[in-house]
């Protein structure tokens, strides 16, 4: 087959104008695809801008004023609670846990990569295979244990739920970065009678430390996100952000505008963590097996 | 120069290379190396083993006991009249129907959906990289953020914005009325599912793009240039090259799917015959505290996912090898 022929720039003959048109078309049928896909997202956008009354109303009413009406109430704890604790119990337990995961995953990653123990595939399946294990089947021992032990409604909980939850991922990713390294590299600072410690530092990191970014942010979206653990094995003290939205609907009824602004609040660092690893978010969430 | 431990990974998954002898080293000395090779794995793994699987241990020890929590001095070992109970509860062989229905109608239209953006998107075009961001936005959006903007401000029959919608096209026509559904108590189960596949069709797309992308444009071109039409094209190149990435959306999505909780939880709140198993586990033991009943029902659950997860593992170790290989 053609082996090294450089792409051909060919000269436009008038009967691939029609191929242009047709292009052109495509083009606008995607962007209006995109924007109807997206809209749900859009009009929630809208409607946490808007006041209770012009978001209640039927049609809607695209040209209503705008306020920030919905963000304040949220803020003051219009929610039935206040919102701040519920938000910093996720940064919590997310951010903790994602450093967990890092430690964990990060030598794991470099034994089943770089030193390859025997048998790693072996091991990286066995990584694979608790992912796919249910968490409900899980959850009521857990929830046994933490009233015993005394931690329900205890963040740490959280973070050691979710290290476990997000470990095989981070394990996947990251061994798939670092097969990335040429191993000659790593041989060639230890040579130079580099220590484990060094050579991960100063050689490894470097080069992976993109897709390391990367797997953080995808590990922090998922235990953002979580809802089931957090419901069952949380309270008031350690209460997440997903549950207290779950509680939204306060006895005075439903504030729409509210719960709209309410809702971007908590969207917006998994949407910042998305959009920044976007390219790599397949490959997390395919436990790596697509590049 | 090379003092590394040897490499013993399986041949099939390492690239041809020169074998070195594995013991020229003294015995122990070979051993302390394998072990220092170990070592960096084993945190990862005892946790991992400490946190997923000795739970999952406890559950099946629990599934063979009559507990509930109400009455814990009734606590007594039944074998597996548990299970029996699983298959023969109506409310629970519902769930079990309803989390076939709901994960395959949910995995199935995410796809299609997924697979005709994919092939949109997979042109270059002006602005492609914002309407890429546009459609991944609801797979970012927090599942829960998610559901209660379907239930609340989409599905809500007086001031949501499908029936403000159908009011607002039926005012363009000179219509008064437009038929008002109660979305969510007239069609509970599709609810959901809408709700679902709007948040995992980015997810196949993003899946099927990567595929789209690793086919080799040189082909392509080829192709073109020997008068194939688009859609030979499509059937004869595409699609097969797509079969992996389609197979792995697929089976991870169901994966995942089945597990779902947050939109029924939210939606529904597992009402109107939309309880899936999850949802009916997590009722069972938080909120009627059959610890014995929803300890089975979650090995049940297991049994099933390990079906799926074994076809899933086998698509992605196939995925997997081609890709050792190629390093």
């Amino acid at each position: 087959m053609s082996t090294a022929t450089p792409p051909v720039r060919h000269q436009m003959p008038p009967a691939a104008r029609k191929a242009r048109r047709r292009s052109a078309v495509l083009g606008v049928v995607t962007w209006i695809a995109g924007i109807a896909f997206c809209m749900p997202a859009l009009w929630m956008l809208l409607t946490s801008f808007h006041s209770e009354a012009d978001a209640a109303t039927n049609p809607p009413s695209l040209a209503a004023s705008l306020t920030l009406d919905g963000y304040r109430q949220f803020f003051n704890g219009g929610g039935g609670a206040e919102p701040w604790p519920p938000l910093i119990n996720s940064l919590l337990a997310s951010t903790l846990s994602t450093v967990l995961v890092l430690v964990l995953a990060l030598p794991a990653a470099y034994a089943l990569s770089i030193r390859r123990v025997p048998k790693w595939t072996d091991v990286m399946f066995f990584f694979l295979s608790t992912k796919m294990l249910p968490v409900v089947a899980g959850l009521l021992p857990i929830y046994l244990f933490a009233k015993n032990a005394g931690m329900l409604d205890n963040v740490w909980l959280l973070v050691i739920l979710y290290t476990s939850m997000n470990l095989p991922i981070a394990v996947w990713m990251m061994q798939s970065f670092l097969a990335d390294v040429p191993v000659s590299i790593i041989e060639a600072a230890q040579v130079d009678g580099a220590r484990l410690p060094t050579v991960l530092a100063r050689v490894v990191a470097p080069v992976v430390g993109p897709g390391i970014a990367a797997t953080a942010l995808i590990c922090f979206i998922f235990s953002w996100n979580e809802l089931l653990f957090a419901r069952v094995l949380t309270g008031v003290v350690a209460q997440t952000a997903p549950v207290y939205l779950t509680g939204f609907v306060t006895s005075q009824g439903l504030f729409l505008a509210q719960l709209c602004a309410a809702s971007v609040i908590v969207s917006l660092p998994v949407l910042a963590a998305g959009y920044a690893a976007q390219d790599k978010l397949v490959q997390g969430l395919s436990l790596g097996a697509v590049k | 120069m090379n003092t590394q431990a040897p490499r013993t990974a399986k041949p099939s998954h390492t690239a041809p290379g020169p074998r070195r002898p594995a013991r020229s080293g003294r015995h122990g000395s070979v051993r302390m190396r394998a072990w220092a090779t170990r070592a960096p794995l084993l945190p990862a793994l005892i946790f991992l083993i400490a946190v997923t699987q000795l739970p999952f241990v406890v559950t099946l020890v629990i599934s063979l006991f009559d507990w509930n929590s109400l009455a814990p001095d009734d606590r007594a070992f039944t074998g597996l009249s548990n299970y029996g109970s699983v298959f023969t509860d109506p409310a629970i062989r519902e769930s079990v129907l309803t989390t076939v229905v709901l994960t395959a109608s949910v995995v199935i239209a995410s796809v299609v959906l997924g697979l005709i953006l994919a092939l949109l998107l997979n042109r270059t075009f002006f602005g492609r990289g914002m309407v890429r961001t546009l459609l991944i936005t609801p797979f970012l959006l927090v599942p829960v953020s998610a559901a209660l903007l379907w239930k609340h401000a989409l599905y809500n029959p007086e001031y949501g914005l499908l029936n403000g919608g159908l009011n607002w096209a039926a005012s363009l026509v000179g219509i008064d009325t437009a038929a008002q559904p109660d979305w969510i108590s007239d069609m509970p189960l599709l609810a959901v599912e809408a709700a679902l596949v709007w948040q995992w069709t980015p997810f196949m797309m993003l899946i099927l793009l990567a595929g789209l992308q690793s086919q080799s444009a040189e082909t392509l071109e080829a192709v073109r240039l020997d008068g194939a039409s688009g859609w030979q094209t499509f059937r004869y190149l595409t699609l097969p090259h797509l079969r992996r990435y389609l197979e792995l959306g697929i089976l991870l999505g169901s994966v995942y799917i089945v597990q779902n909780f947050d939109a029924v939880f939210t939606i529904t709140s597992g009402g109107l015959g939309t309880a899936n198993l999850p949802y009916t586990i997590y009722q069972t033991f938080y909120q009627a505290h059959e610890y014995g009943l929803a300890s089975a029902a979650g090995v049940v659950v297991v049994i099933g996912t390990i079906v799926v997860a074994t076809f899933a593992l086998r698509v992605v170790s196939s995925l997997f090898r081609e890709e050792a290989s190629r390093s």
